[in-house]
């Protein structure tokens, strides 16, 4: 029995019905399980979303979530021109499934942008964004636009929610990040996050971001205040980051195009 | 080794042959998945799970299992339980999974987990086995716990995620301590934990490598 184990016919035989047995295995749980995988990456995005925009009830189940993400309308918009765009230009029937993110490592799907532009350190930009809008009675209520960028150890996914007037703003949240917890990670603070509501993106001329992220905070009389939030205490580099990607992100080279041409009813 | 009973194989790891305190094993998941409770806590039951039914079926084909392949078959059971976890978690405890990242797939690695498989399992039968996969995983869970208490309270002011030093950021009085956060924090409570116990079991103290001669040269000045 021990020397007939040991032969190589045998040894061939255990490693391909362990291999055949362990294949069907693993298959079936990742086959079995993938539907209940989708649905928890989706509610995940919007349960994000629904956070930045400021309109995620405490503790709220699968299906509130779902229902209230369906005020949105998602759309896909042309980052160089300003425009919506259809799903078919990236190839997509339903603009959800449209991943940005993954396009942008794209070269057909998107632009490298040159280092002295590049603020945000994200290195490309996909052409296509997809973008949250939410009207009522016909009036746009808010925008929730997905924005990332590099902070100091990680690049920071989040996203910026506007109303209607397309310069204040009504939230700021970061889903995905690793920045030292207790200093950068602190961008996940609700205190902090909450300075953000009510600032103003643009000054007067409504085309260059002009936010400002203020080392030892803002004080009570500081000039342009609605611009300025305060830093994170002892995480420079993740404040430095996080003002360089929103700035970067509402400019130009982002959503500005956008956000004017919706200002004015062009789009 | 004198027959081993259940409840040996179930208990000893815990304290008296912990596979952290003791043999030093599975420490770097220890050092990156302490810093909350709740994560902890699901990071531990997937290594009690994957220990249990690794050596559950490594027993089970334990007189099947050719000499020459015997290690690359250990893995590939427990490279495909980890897989299953991995996709469990992914579908019922979606945000734990995240914050776990790759720390799931990485118990592949963990040294527990191929030590028992190799070193119990393919010398003893299906039910004992899995015994000491949990009995295993209990001690892994019992020091990791003991490291996420402190980092948790310590480093965030608060247990399974319920506040109870209110932090100074939150406009509370306590002020965290940022380094229980970062991941070499646990060695030093992992050392404490070690010192402690030995101290508590004084046989589980090694004899030294080498002792250092008595100085007898008398030194220039």
């Amino acid at each position: 029995m021990a020397k007939a184990k040991e032969t190589v016919s045998r040894t061939l035989i255990v490693a391909l019905v362990l291999s055949i047995v362990f294949s069907v295995v693993v298959s079936t749980a990742a086959v079995t399980l993938r539907p209940a995988q989708i649905k928890n990456q989706n509610l995940d995005i919007k349960t994000n979303i629904l956070a930045a925009a400021g309109m995620l009830p405490d503790g709220a189940s699968a299906e509130e979530i779902e229902s209230i993400f369906a005020q949105f309308d998602v759309r896909l918009v042309d980052l160089e021109t300003g425009d919506f765009v259809e799903p078919s230009v990236v190839g997509v029937q339903d603009p959800m499934k449209y991943d940005m993110y993954k396009a942008a490592s794209d070269p057909k799907m998107s632009t490298k942008i040159p280092a002295s532009e590049d603020k945000a350190g994200i290195k490309r930009r996909p052409d296509i964004a997809k973008v949250y809008t939410l009207s009522e009675n016909g009036e746009l209520k808010r925008v929730v636009l997905p924005i990332h960028g590099y902070g100091l150890w990680s690049t920071l996914y989040g996203f910026m929610s506007l109303e209607g007037d397309l310069n204040t703003i009504e939230g700021l949240g970061f889903y995905a990040h690793a920045e030292t917890p207790g200093l950068g990670g602190e961008v996940d603070n609700p205190r902090w996050k909450s300075q953000w509501v009510g600032k103003e993106l643009y000054g007067e001329d409504k085309t260059e971001p002009q936010i400002r992220l203020m080392k030892g905070g803002v004080g009570a009389n500081a000039a342009d205040k609605e611009h300025k939030v305060d830093a994170l205490s002892g995480a420079t580099l993740t404040s430095r980051g996080v003002q360089h990607l929103v700035n970067y992100w509402m400019g130009d080279r982002g959503y500005a195009p956008f956000l004017k041409k919706l200002r004015e009813g062009e789009v | 080794m004198a027959e081993a009973t259940a409840k040996q194989v179930l208990f000893e790891p815990i304290f008296s042959n912990n596979p952290i305190g003791l043999q030093i094993l599975g420490i770097c998941s220890a050092l990156a998945v302490t810093t909350s409770m709740n994560v902890t806590i699901v990071m531990c039951l997937s290594v009690i799970a994957v220990t249990a039914f690794s050596n559950l079926a490594v027993s089970l084909v334990r007189t099947q299992i050719p000499g020459s392949i015997r290690i690359i078959v250990q893995m590939t059971i427990i490279a495909s339980l980890v897989i299953v976890v991995d996709q469990i978690l992914k579908a019922y405890a979606y945000e734990i999974s995240k914050q776990l990242s790759v720390f799931v797939g990485l118990i592949i690695t963990n040294c527990i987990v191929m030590g028992r498989a190799e070193g119990f399992a393919m010398k003893n039968g299906p039910w004992l086995s899995f015994l000491d996969g949990i009995g295993n995983g209990l001690g892994y869970s019992v020091m990791l716990l003991f490291v996420a208490f402190f980092r948790e309270l310590l480093g965030a002011g608060s247990l399974f995620g319920l506040t109870l030093l209110p932090p100074v950021n939150e406009g509370g009085w306590y002020i965290t301590n940022g380094l229980l956060l970062l991941p070499p924090s646990a060695f030093f409570i992992i050392g404490l934990a070690i010192w402690g116990l030995r101290t508590w079991m004084p046989e589980q103290v090694e004899e030294p490598d080498y002792k250092m001669s008595r100085h007898t040269h008398k030194e220039a000045f």
